[in-house]
């Protein structure tokens, strides 16, 4: 079993937890005398850093949100002088401005050592070559990989995404035994490799970090085949640091946080309770250890549930499940609520359903349609004209008895959905709001 | 009498079988025969043309789905009854056709047959005096 850090990875919980209420106290206090925004937030609250007794007294903070980010755009909520920033990076945002974050040098030095001990955890080592296919530039999914990896010693291959075919040249070149990617892409990198007749299998990539987004088991266990790899799964977002918050080791029971530097908490989205140990609910996440942007219990969006109990691996730190949906992605399809994941469990478990499919929401007679394309990719289906319709209709079934919606199923072209090389655009809403 | 056909899934999309052909054509493959069924929402075209593996090729390098099989053809002259004849015997000898389209390529009619056992069919065909097309 590799570790990173064994001292701080397999610390007993009660340590742990007296660290983490340490260095809770020492941020409200930063805070308060750095940031004139939660300076405001916490005088409202009535909150200073000796009120904060017992780490369950972290309720008594207000949230803080994407929002509030933005509305402070674009460095408001640093908490040092712009002189001691070395890093900025940005998510983009659907709309308006994106969310900026600040790292200092010790923030980066964070950064990668946390990276790096995900890295370790899911099997990576100094032996790996890694080919990190996630787009550099503003986003954090890239550098965060990359500097982790090479703190671990791996040789770090920075190919960045696009140009597929390339990227298979290098793989089977170098002989890349890892691979950095949104599982969309690493399953359509395979489908590629196909296409121009490399068989992924016989290329020497064992072990997949993937991350950026949602991955259903289904999902990766095709990734897995396609592949012939060991697939991890790793959490982060660029407001808490980016990757490198949580990520899974060999046992695969839950993503472990690196709780000496971020405190989850698990709230009811729609009220704002915090909810009991074990129960499922929106991750709110406070960085410990932050001097760029530190945040104070910040609403994730993610669904998940978080697990205390000593890993196998012998991890003492908390795992989260893999989030179900994000509460912002929720879709009420006449008038019934669903995951997009749900959906993808569905058309995954049909075996001549391509890994892609598109959800295509629309109004019509101010009532909401709900249509899945799905790639035609199985050339034995051509054979039988009724194989088709018979695929059709299998999938109209499924989709009625497992979610109750009934959808309008169309067959499309292979490769004719549009497809971002980072994150796979699995749903068009176009109905009116 | 067996040639090898190409089938290809064809999207309901305006447009769409004008550019599967137009690829075809600009690849400068000649098509012998044709049939194309569809439903409101997609189709299935099926192709007799003169180099099936090369076509395969450039329809996977186009990320198109199409698959080969193969298929009898067989001359059913130009008197009438012919067609009539070889479904008859097709009847008698319980080989069943799952599609059948029709090629006039170069005056002679043939029939394209899709059926269960091709080896069979042919062997019992040509002893019941029919024959194929000299070439496709
Ligand atoms: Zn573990």
């Amino acid at each position: 079993m590799n570790f990173f850090q064994r001292d701080i990875e397999t610390m007993p919980r009660k340590e742990l937890e007296a660290l983490q209420l340490a260095r809770l106290r020492h941020l409200v206090d930063y805070v308060d005398r750095n940031v004139p925004f939660y300076h405001k937030r916490l005088a409202e609250a009535g909150v200073t850093a000796d009120k904060i007794k017992t780490l369950s007294d972290i309720q008594y903070i207000p949230y803080t949100t994407k929002a509030d980010i933005r509305d402070t755009y674009p460095f408001g909520l640093f908490a040092v002088d712009r002189k001691k920033i070395v890093r900025i990076h940005a998510s983009s945002g659907t709309t308006g401005k994106p969310t900026v974050v600040g790292y200092t040098k010790q923030d980066l030095d964070t950064w990668s050592e946390c990276v790096a001990r995900l890295t370790m955890a899911a099997g990576a080592s100094e032996d790996d070559i890694v080919q990190i296919c996630f787009g550099y530039g503003l986003f954090t999914g890239a550098l965060g990989l990359h500097y982790g990896l090479e703190k671990i010693g791996a040789t770090v291959v920075p190919s960045s995404s696009g140009n597929t075919e390339k990227q298979i040249m290098l793989m089977k070149d170098f002989g890349t035994t890892a691979l950095v990617s949104t599982p969309s892409y690493a399953y359509y990198i395979s489908e590629v490799a196909r296409d121009i007749g490399v068989d992924p299998r016989t290329l020497n990539v064992r072990l997949g970090l993937f991350g950026s987004e949602g991955c259903t088991p289904e999902m990766r266990q095709k990734i897995e085949e396609a592949w012939n790899l060991f697939a991890t799964d790793n959490y982060g977002m660029s407001e808490l640091m980016g990757p490198g918050v949580s990520g899974e080791c060999r046992e695969r029971c839950g993503m472990h946080f690196a709780e000496d530097h971020f405190l989850p908490e698990i709230i009811n989205p729609e009220t704002g309770e915090v909810l009991p140990r074990g129960e499922q609910g929106e991750l709110v996440v406070t960085t410990l250890t932050k001097e760029g942007i530190p945040l104070l219990r910040y609403r994730t969006k993610d669904i998940t549930r978080i697990h205390y109990d000593t890993c196998a691996c012998g991890r003492t730190h908390a795992r989260m499940d893999k989030p179900t949906g994000r509460s912002d992605d929720m879709l009420k399809i006449k008038g019934v609520n669903v995951f997009p994941s749900q959906i993808e469990s569905v058309l995954i478990a049909i075996p001549q359903v391509g890994a892609n499919y598109q959800i295509v929401l629309g109004t019509k007679n101010y009532m909401d349609t709900f249509e899945i394309n799905i790639e035609v990719t199985d050339a034995a289906l051509l054979d039988h004209y009724g194989e088709l319709e018979k695929l059709q209709k299998l999938v109209h079934h499924k989709l009625q008895t497992v979610l109750g919606l009934d959808a309008k199923i169309n067959l499309v072209q292979p490769r004719s959905l549009e497809r971002f090389q980072g994150k796979a655009r699995r749903v068009v809403d176009n109905r009116v709001k | 009498m067996i040639t090898k056909q190409i089938s290809i899934f064809i999207e309901n999309r305006h447009g769409r079988l004008a550019e599967v052909t137009d690829i075809i054509a600009k690849n400068g493959i000649n098509i012998r025969a044709l049939s194309v069924a569809d439903t409101t929402s997609f189709g299935i075209l099926r192709l007799i043309v003169d180099d099936p593996e090369r076509l395969e090729g450039i329809l996977r390098e186009n990320r198109i789905t199409a698959s080969i099989t193969s298929v009898l053809t067989v001359c059913i002259g130009d008197k009438p009854g012919a067609l009539v004849d070889l479904l008859r015997k097709l009847e008698d000898i319980q080989i069943e056709y799952m599609y059948t389209y029709i090629s006039a390529d170069g005056g002679d009619a043939c029939i394209i047959l899709r059926v269960d056992r091709d080896e069979e069919a042919v062997h019992r065909l040509t002893a019941a005096g029919f024959r194929g097309p000299d070439k496709i």
